[in-house]
């Protein structure tokens, strides 16, 4: 049970590019993804920036040889998925005991909708092709499928929090000797649905988000996907590329304190911190970079902040939130945001909090502005917090 | 470790909930759908938050409240729900009054309790329970997954009492578009016959099951949970079966009963036919799908059912399809499939 898990691929695609590579060069330009919406046909066009991945879904499909109609939340869960795996090059992969544990927040959505529109005028109409793959679960099996993943599949949905959530209950399957190897992580692409509803909380900014500044507006959505690959003590030492670190900590605790709101002293989210260090066996000052969840919403990062300052005061470390660059990704926020945090340690790297500018008055510190080179990374802490009070933190270290 | 079974509640569309009888009347339904028997909520929900409720939190958390009173528990150590659908019923309301108010001045609501992780998240609010909150939706092993990771966290030691649910509604919607899908069958038919018809298609169903798991032996538990395994489009179902037998020191011998998730549609019955010839031969075997409807969660009403036959000693009549003379069932086995895909076997045994 004591064994490690460590991270053998990584995968990512969001509105700052479509592959690992294509992200490290978007952060060092600090260049974001948000522009005006294109994708979706919905009033808030021109009104509400989006961060979308800047390839339609005939491209997506040419280059996963999925079939024409697959939802978009699939097809980007394959692009990153099988970048991760390729990217691990594990031997005898077919050995091995593998498995998918993935994660989304509206499933189909973006084909049910189109679907819904047709079949409230008339019952018996909209074209079932949209509909019959809505659960969650089948964007999970998709990729499984076209990946020759069958030993063991499932997903999770516990809103903004969880691929994080995915995350380590793929290390958990490792760790309980179910599986040797694990792509775990998340997706979503922009609906219609995700878009309005988070206008109906009027936590949506206008401009570009600013996470963690005194200003903050809201947040702005965005889409893509992003997997690690976890592999078992047994792997690691078959594989000939240097491993990127391994998961040292991770919690999950609940707020419990509203549905959609974080309490003001971010119970949760200073549990799950809390409880990823303990797990690790870390102390607060180890941390080299936290990545954020910072939405950029005035309630998430005052709790969130909270959080960290009643865990860390007085000494901070760096920290950012990648929202400022891929927007507010839902369901894949924690797995693309892990691919970042592993990225770090890797490269020696800390991503700036783009367009910060003011402090937050109840805060003693501030985001990273700057995009930094040369850092030494060792412990790197990733929050992911969601509706429904679930808080997760992974905590990533180097070998 | 062994895992225990220490209490469980079932809202369904018989009278599982809040009596002690256990199958003994059972309601008839005629067509291709079988509603959940609302119980009183008022007794586990504030009547203030019940109006704004769907219909499946409503049963969620009154199955999960009712479950942690059987098991006197106040405060589980984790919280793990299982729905392939979630929260379908906030979920048209929204997408409804996206298309009919053209996006314009849409309340939130709805949308606030359309995530999947609604049920899950709105017990630990009642409850005040800051522990471990987790939420599957991977089709039909969507409790099975839930189960599963509870057993990992108890087997890691995290927690002595984990709270498991599996939940799923069925709204007018989602039965319409599933009866387009083929799911259900093209004529009304009486849930009593459901299982002789010989022609495709299933009923309709739904409900919310919950079960305090813990590691701790007690004379009040209902049942051991021996051993689970999921599997996906399996090559060789009854060579699964056995192995997973083996795995725990036992053969098909030791096994006094099966249930088995047979819906009435020739499609998904063959395989269960197959094997009441062979492994199953000259085995008691049972069915539930005729009490529940089918649905993604519904092995977590036949995990229900198998946990009360294991403690209360009796096999009820509704679900027997084959009978053996014997003594009180000590070992059941659980085996559902979902669309032919997705595969589970759940072993329960006397404590």
């Amino acid at each position: 049970m004591s064994s490690s898990v460590y991270i053998a691929g990584t995968g990512v695609i969001s509105a700052i590019g479509n592959n690992v590579a294509e992200h490290l060069a978007a952060f060092e330009r600090e260049e974001a993804g948000m522009g005006k919406i294109t994708t979706l046909n919905t009033i808030h066009r021109g009104e509400l920036p989006v961060a979308e991945v800047k390839i339609s879904n005939d491209e997506l499909e040419q280059l996963s040889g999925l079939p024409a109609g697959t939802s978009r939340t699939a097809l980007l869960s394959y692009m990153a998925a099988n970048e991760a795996l390729t990217d691990a090059a594990i031997p005898n992969f077919d050995s091995l005991r593998t498995g998918l544990v993935s994660a989304n927040s509206v499933g189909g959505m973006d084909k049910s909708e189109d679907f819904f529109v047709e079949f409230l005028a008339d019952n018996s109409k909209g074209k079932l092709r949209n509909v019959f793959d809505h659960e969650c679960g089948s964007k999970t099996e998709i990729v499984a499928d076209k990946l020759g993943i069958s030993d063991y599949m499932t997903t999770i949905s516990t809103a903004c929090s969880s691929s994080a959530n995915a995350i380590f209950y793929g290390a958990r399957l490792i760790k309980n000797n179910i599986l040797d190897v694990v792509i775990a992580g998340g997706t979503d692409s922009l609906t219609k649905f995700t878009l309005n509803g988070f206008n109906t909380l009027m936590i949506l900014d206008k401009a570009f988000c600013k996470p963690f500044d005194e200003n903050r507006q809201g947040l702005n959505l965005g889409e893509g996907a992003g997997y690690l690959v976890l592999v078992s003590e047994k792997v690691a030492q078959i594989l000939s590329k240097p491993l990127y670190c391994k998961l040292s900590g991770y919690n999950n605790s609940n707020d419990a304190y509203h549905q959609t709101a974080s309490s003001p002293d971010g119970t949760g989210s200073y549990l799950a911190m809390k409880g990823a260090l303990k797990k690790s066996g870390l102390q607060p000052s180890d941390i080299d970079y936290i990545n954020l969840h910072g939405t950029g919403t005035p309630n998430n990062d005052s709790a969130e902040g909270t959080a960290i300052k009643r865990i860390f005061d007085p000494e901070y470390p760096p920290m950012s939130s990648t929202k400022s660059y891929t927007g507010h990704t839902l369901g894949a926020s924690g797995g693309i945001e892990a691919v970042f945090s592993v990225l770090a340690i890797k490269h020696h790297l800390i991503y700036p909090n783009l367009r910060f500018e003011t402090r937050m008055s109840e805060l003693p510190f501030e985001p990273e502005k700057h995009f930094l080179k040369d850092q030494d990374i060792k412990h790197v802490m990733s929050n992911s917090f969601g509706f429904g009070g679930n808080c997760t933190s992974l905590i990533f270290s180097a070998i | 470790m062994k895992i225990y079974i220490r209490s469980s509640s079932c809202i369904s569309p018989q009278k599982t909930f809040g009596t002690s009888e256990f199958l003994t009347e059972v309601v008839e339904y005629t067509g291709t759908r079988l509603k959940a028997i609302e119980p009183d909520y008022k007794e586990f929900i504030d009547p203030k938050q019940i109006r704004r409720m769907s219909h499946v939190i409503k049963m969620g958390v009154a199955a999960a409240k009712d479950c942690l009173n059987q098991g006197q528990t106040e405060m589980p150590g984790a919280i793990i729900t299982g729905t392939a659908f979630g929260c379908m019923e906030d979920t048209v309301t929204f997408l409804t009054r996206i298309v009919e108010q053209d996006e314009e001045l849409l309340p939130p609501t709805a949308f606030i309790q359309s995530t999947h992780n609604t049920v899950a998240a709105q017990i630990a609010l009642m409850l005040k329970c800051h522990a471990y909150n987790n939420t599957f939706v991977h089709k039909g092993i969507s409790f099975e997954s839930a189960l599963f990771d509870a057993i990992m966290l108890l087997n890691e030691g995290e927690t002595n009492n984990i709270l498991v649910g599996g939940t799923e509604e069925m709204v007018d919607t989602s039965f319409k578009v599933l009866t387009r899908l083929g799911l259900y069958k093209r004529w009304p038919v009486s849930n009593l016959s459901l299982l002789s018809t010989e022609s495709k298609g299933t009923m309709g169903g739904e409900g919310a099951v919950f079960f305090l798991l813990s590691d701790q032996s007690s004379s009040d538990n209902l049942a051991e949970l021996t051993a689970i395994k999921t599997l996906y489009k399996p090559k060789d179902i009854e060579t699964a079966i056995v192995s997973l037998l083996k795995d725990n020191s036992l053969n098909i011998d030791d096994v006094d009963l099966i249930i088995t998730g047979k819906n009435g549609d020739t499609r998904n019955d063959e395989v269960y036919k197959q094997l009441a010839s062979s492994i199953f031969k000259n085995k008691a075997l049972a069915n539930y799908k005729h009490l529940c409807g089918d649905y993604s969660t519904s092995s977590a009403f036949a995990l229900w059912l198998a946990s009360n036959i294991i403690k209360r000693g009796t096999v009820p009549d509704a679900v027997v399809e084959r009978k053996k003379s014997g003594s009180a069932p000590k070992k059941i086995l659980v085996y559902n499939h979902y669309q032919n895909k997705y595969h589970s076997l759940m072993l329960v045994s006397t404590i």
